[in-house]
């Protein structure tokens, strides 16, 4: 698995940097520059399931406790753990069960930070199921309408971000729902499905609408590598779309109107959000992207590190604070969580 | 997950299959004209059409154990004869084997050129054969429009597929071949596995097709022309891919996985010591009643049916093929499998259904051994009798 941390500089408007790590499924044996060291590793009960985005966090500074999910396959895992890594506490969770062979497997678990409160989501092959944060109680349960399937399809939902008070998760026919919140308990609505893609979701990210500057917050992405720029609201708007070239774009994030894209040839690209312009492409990768993360912060775009972890397929990663100081990554078949933190 | 993964993982693990036969049937001396008779019996079973049919249709993937019984049953095509370790161990090279191949694809997609390599090695081994020429054309002409047919199966449910769907059938392998780290002495000594099971990822040689050596950032004006170039370390030494391996019925597939790496006096052996504690999750799986368990019965006694087996012809005995160097390793490997890798044959009376139990036993009936040879007039018509049936 090779790490790339960089932080990326817009040209012309304004700078930005925003401290990046992309990653892909292969495993170099040396590192280069190093900037990050390992740290202690978190145990997990099962190996982490080959899906992309497959490492979820919740950071939670006031309670000194971070939470990672990660995906084994028919379950989920949730781990907390102390600032050092010490793991504290552990729960699974299923995917809810239904007709068929084999259990239905998770697609992907994800923690939602709305205003008034922060909600679990996880999605399987089944629908969608929406937990209190520690997963201790589930709230509600949306079953997954396969009905104009063709037998050969595989129904699923997956990409989950949540928006103001929505929840946005994707399906696999390249629906967007739109769940609406309330500020506490199980009364959560499905207010809107959106149309924009035609092959199943892969990613959506968000930010926080942010005034006139930045009009567009949430991005979603597709199988096709079709990225689709939207702006929340009562009614969702779509504001423009970013074609792909039949290569998938498994993970994408959103920042300050900038699109951020992984993409299954190994490349990252930079757009503006609002007019799809592209600024910025890396040859990042000698595999597909499968994760890719934010950590915001000012500054300017480079290559700063590079990070391998020997003979694995990494599968999540994802930054543990909002200055990008340290990240985490899950590979398959590997039952930990490995940890990273700049010296 | 994918409903259109079972053929894939079928054909793979039926080329390993074949591979370490062939492997094992030299070693052991087996005469020519046997070893020959049980290769071509198990590949005419493989590619019997009724069975292409029914692997063909949307469905889910089985569990490792099930699709063992569809295994055991491939492997006792013919007059040779495994007993239980042996077929565990057969099952374990198989299958980890095929979890090297898939997570070493350059691509998702790469996996149909691992399947056509398998393929292409089956063709191969249907030889010529002075004491059996002419049973031999025979079944060289059933199995090419057998294989045309095939051949057609595999177009019409891969061809179209984007890379999406490749992406997720690749996933769908790898969730079948979660956790599994058995270790095979011919991967240790290959380098090509770590002594804690894990497969070396190699980080240098050719990017996959239709990816860019990495390295490059770019970037571009609001008009899209590029203003900038910077370079960087990446780490890796990757270079170009020199070209794309060919999904065409013929040609250089480019791509070594997949190719038949068992020459003629490698041992074939697997490690067993060390149960990791990888391997405590699936117990559970293992230990615990199936609820679903008649669910995949069902589908697997349709697929079974499917599978045309002949009885043993002619006065010709039937012989034992051991996976192991010695007798006294096999027994000893029986002996010391650890509980989460057994695979218990699957109990049929745990069915609740009466009509699917018969049905069920019925067809698991046919891999009973019978002790009378079938009577004949000669080796050739029973051939082309049981020819007539694909």
């Amino acid at each position: 698995m090779y790490v790339w941390v960089a932080r990326p500089r817009l040209l012309a408007v304004r700078t930005c940097v925003v401290s990046m790590v992309a990653v892909d499924s292969q495993g170099p044996q040396d590192s280069a520059v190093r900037m990050f060291r390992r740290e202690r590793s978190i145990p997990l009960r099962g190996s982490a399931a080959a899906l992309c985005n497959n490492l979820s966090v919740l950071q939670l500074p006031s309670r000194n406790l971070t939470h990672f999910g990660v995906v084994h396959g028919p379950s989920a895992q949730l781990v907390s753990a102390a600032p050092e890594g010490v793991p504290l506490a552990q729960r699974q969770l299923h995917a809810k069960e239904g007709a068929g062979v084999s259990p239905p497997l998770i697609t992907q678990v994800h923690w939602c930070v709305l205003p008034f409160r922060v909600l679990l989501v996880l999605t399987s092959h089944r629908g969608i199921q929406m937990y209190e944060s520690d997963g201790s109680v589930m709230v509600y349960w949306h079953a997954l309408d396969s009905g104009d399937a063709s037998p050969v399809q595989a129904v699923f939902a997956r990409g989950i971000a949540a928006s103001g008070h929505f929840i946005c998760v994707g399906t696999w026919s390249g629906q967007i729902l739109v769940f609406d919140i309330p500020a506490k308990g199980p009364n959560i609505v499905l207010s809107e499905e959106l149309a924009g893609h035609q092959t199943p979701v892969t990613d959506i990210a968000t930010e926080p609408a942010q005034g006139q500057d930045y009009v567009a917050d949430m991005v979603t992405a597709d199988d096709s590598g079709l990225l689709c720029v939207w702006r929340s609201g009562p009614e969702f708007k779509l504001l423009t779309r970013i074609p792909g070239f039949g290569v998938p774009c498994p993970s994408v994030q959103l920042w300050h109107g900038t699109v951020a894209a992984g993409y299954g040839d190994g490349q990252v690209r930079l757009y503006e959000a609002s007019t799809g312009t592209l600024h910025v492409q890396i040859s990042a990768h000698a595999r597909a992207i499968c994760a890719l993360d934010l950590a915001p912060e000012a500054g300017k775009v480079e290559h700063c590190h590079g990070e391998c972890v020997p003979d694995t397929q990494v599968c999540g990663a994802r930054f543990c604070d909002p200055s990008g100081s340290s990240f985490a990554v899950t590979g398959y078949d590997l039952a930990e969580i490995l940890r990273f933190s700049s010296v | 997950m994918s409903v259109r993964t079972l053929p894939l993982l079928f054909l793979n693990l039926g080329g390993e299959m074949l591979y370490i036969l062939d492997q094992r049937l030299r070693a052991q001396n087996i005469p020519g004209d046997k070893a020959r008779k049980v290769l071509h019996d198990i590949i005419s079973t493989m590619f019997n059409r009724k069975f292409m049919e029914e692997l063909f249709k949307p469905q889910e993937l089985y569990s490792k154990k099930a699709l063992r019984t569809v295994y055991d049953r491939l492997a006792h095509a013919s007059i040779m004869r495994l007993n239980q370790a042996s077929m565990d161990k057969l099952y374990d090279l198989m299958t980890m084997a095929f979890k090297h191949q898939v997570l070493l694809c350059p691509r998702p997609k790469d996996v149909l050129l691992v399947t056509f390599n398998h393929l292409d090695a089956i063709k191969g081994f249907i030889q010529d054969s002075p004491a059996i020429l002419h049973q031999v054309e025979e079944i060289f002409r059933q199995l090419t429009e057998v294989k045309c047919f095939f051949l057609l199966c595999l177009w019409q449910t891969y061809g179209g597929l984007s890379a999406g769907e490749f992406q997720l059938i690749r996933q769908t392998l790898l969730t079948f071949f979660q956790d599994l780290h058995i270790r095979v002495s011919l991967f240790l000594k290959d380098k090509v596995q770590n002594s804690n099971g894990r497969f070396v990822l190699p980080v240098s040689g050719p990017v996959p097709w239709g990816t860019e050596v990495p390295g490059l950032i770019r970037m571009f004006d609001s008009k899209g022309k590029e203003v900038k170039k910077v370079e960087f370390k990446h780490g890796g030494n990757y270079v170009t891919a020199p070209k794309e391996g060919s999904f065409e019925l013929y040609g250089d597939r480019v791509l070594k996985l997949g190719t038949n790496m068992y020459s003629v006096n490698r041992p074939v052996e697997t490690h067993m010591s060390g149960a990791s504690k990888n391997l405590a999750p699936r117990t559970q799986e293992n230990i615990a009643p199936n609820p679903l368990a008649k669910e995949e019965l069902n589908f697997l006694a349709r697929l079974m049916g499917g599978m045309e087996i002949k009885k043993p012809s002619g006065p010709e005995p039937g012989f034992r093929l051991n996976l192991f160097t010695t007798d006294e390793e096999e027994e000893q490997a029986a002996l010391t499998r650890p509980e989460e890798l057994s695979y218990e044959v699957i109990n049929i009376q745990a069915t609740q259904d009466q009509q699917r139990n018969e049905e069920l036993a019925r067809i698991m009936g046919e891999l009973e051994v019978t002790d009378q040879p079938r009577q004949s007039a000669s080796k050739g018509d029973d051939l082309l009798a049981m020819m007539d049936g694909l």
